[in-house]
């Protein structure tokens, strides 16, 4: 699998929770890869999947059938070359700003140099809050001390658990951006789960719709100019929202995508 | 402490002192002595060697005590907190045992145990270990899933889990229910102490009742109380600086 082009490969992925007579099927059968460097959004609705699927990949939780594969090897465990966000950001309450951050480098013995320290926290402009405790801090720096406290860690993958779902409208798109400066500047591929199709559509060269009838995918779309900062201005933008609606909206009736 | 509390605690013993005054003034001063009387009392007392040998044993045996119940429940709750299928195990076993009132067992203890300090320490952390440890269980058991899964995918192992999530989630319940147990270790070093021993301040209380010296039992209660108030006061410092991003 060395040869493999794809970062990240899922097959025949299902998850089914419960043992005895009422096992509750969340996920069945489920393909998708992502490739280097590549962004891929999950969109679907409350209780479709999405969240299992993620922990899945990233080690967190086994499935009951099928294979995760990254880079040629099988997921079964927390990976080092994966780091995780999530939506309520998984900060610890009782560390600081400055020791969440420096968390998983402690736990995996990496040396952080103090520029990449530096560096990380210009990037997300969360310069000043080392020694503020994470409830001091809004919500969308919560996530950007998250996010910096992932990146820190150099991943190959970036999974994202509907990380800005909480925030206000302008401090997501806020966020959003700083996600993409980070791709832009930093060579990794993020997957995101998400239930906003406008996020889904800036964010992801490829957009999984994941169908709740069937616990499988129902489509897959190309969205190969997302990504960037700029595209949300972008004619292909607006399209492909309308796509992507009508695909959630009407998920067994096929649309030519735009 | 902040200049606050010290000015709360000085507030409260001047109302207290006051009504105090006020009850023995209705009460007469035989059956409740007055507060002048008993700080006359307490003066002349704790310049006696044999006063400080009641409160540092009593003092002693608290302490101990409640560091015995803690070195066992502490742990014992982390890690039923922590792991449901041991906490099945032992969960019916709990139950049964912690509305059992402990303080029966005393003859039983002191049988086994001996009437020395050795008996009197078990009975006292007998019956704070299962406050401690079901406080120290269910404040784990309150833990956040994601917070898990994020140390978990920082590459955290089982001993970062124990010591980076499950003891600082766990900390302010342990610290609370200190607290509260000082109370009752309080409460049951009196009732141990009034029994069978040759030293302690529910001795010197109750034999200072025996003689209808009533000034020198509230010189008693008042220094079982102070012991009672410097642990509570102990846990409350250590919470504050070991639970910081609690109090802010």
């Amino acid at each position: 699998m060395a040869s493999s082009p794809d970062l990240l490969a899922v097959t025949g992925l299902g998850k089914t929770f419960g043992p005895g007579a009422y096992p509750k099927v969340v996920l069945k059968d489920v393909h998708f890869h992502v490739g280097y460097n590549d962004s891929l959004a999950i969109v679907g609705p409350s209780g479709c999947g999405k969240t299992t699927l993620l922990l899945m990949a990233a080690g967190l939780l086994p499935p009951t059938a099928g294979e995760i594969h990254l880079e040629g090897e099988t997921i079964q465990k927390p990976s080092r070359k994966i780091a995780v966000v999530f939506q309520a950001y998984g900060l610890f309450p009782w560390k600081r700003v400055a020791e969440n951050i420096l968390l998983g480098a402690q736990f995996q013995k990496i040396n952080v140099s103090q520029e990449a320290l530096t560096a990380i926290k210009r990037d997300l402009d969360i310069e000043n809050l080392d020694h503020l405790y994470p409830h001091q801090l809004s919500g969308g720096q919560r996530q950007r001390v998250a996010l910096a406290r992932a990146m820190l860690l150099r991943p190959s993958l970036l999974l994202l658990d509907e990380p800005f779902a909480a925030l206000d409208l302008i401090t997501r798109e806020h966020l959003q951006e700083h996600l993409l400066i980070l791709f832009e500047k930093r060579k990794f591929s993020f997957v995101i789960v998400t239930h906003n199709i406008e996020e889904a559509v800036f964010l992801g060269r490829r957009i999984v719709i994941m169908d709740p009838e069937t616990h499988g995918i129902g489509e897959i779309i190309d969205n190969p100019n997302a990504g960037t900062t700029g595209f949300r201005t972008a004619p292909d933008y607006f399209s492909k929202n309308m796509t992507l609606r009508h695909l959630i909206e009407h998920p067994h009736e096929k649309q030519p995508l735009a | 402490m902040k200049n606050s509390r010290w000015l709360d605690y000085a507030l409260t013993i001047i109302v207290l002192t006051i009504l105090w005054y006020g009850t023995s003034m209705l009460l007469g001063s035989q059956l409740l002595p007055d507060p002048l009387s008993v700080l006359k009392r307490l003066l002349h007392a704790v310049r006696e060697e044999i006063f400080w040998e009641h409160t540092a044993v009593s003092a002693w045996r608290l302490i101990t005590a409640l560091s015995l119940a803690f070195i066992t429940a502490v742990p014992f709750g982390l890690v039923l907190g922590s792991n449901e299928r041991l906490d099945r195990i032992f969960a019916p076993l709990i139950y049964l045992s912690y509305p059992i009132p402990k303080i029966v067992l005393l003859p039983i203890i002191l049988m086994l145990f001996g009437l020395g300090d050795l008996g009197k320490i078990i009975l006292i952390s007998l019956i704070i270990f299962f406050q401690l440890l079901i406080t120290t269980r269910d404040a784990v058991r309150s833990l956040d899933r994601e917070v898990v899964y994020a140390l978990q995918s920082l590459g955290g192992n089982r001993w970062h889990f124990y010591r980076h999530v499950v003891w600082p989630v766990a900390l302010p319940g342990i610290f609370t229910s200190l607290r509260i147990s000082t109370g009752t270790a309080v409460a049951v070093l009196f009732f141990v102490e009034s029994i069978s021993t040759s030293r302690g301040l529910g001795l010197y209380l109750i034999d200072a009742w025996g003689r209808a010296d009533y000034t020198t039992m509230f010189v008693g209660i008042i220094a079982l109380s102070a012991i009672g108030i410097v642990l509570y006061e102990t846990f409350d410092v250590m919470e504050r600086r070991l639970c910081a991003w609690k109090n802010l």
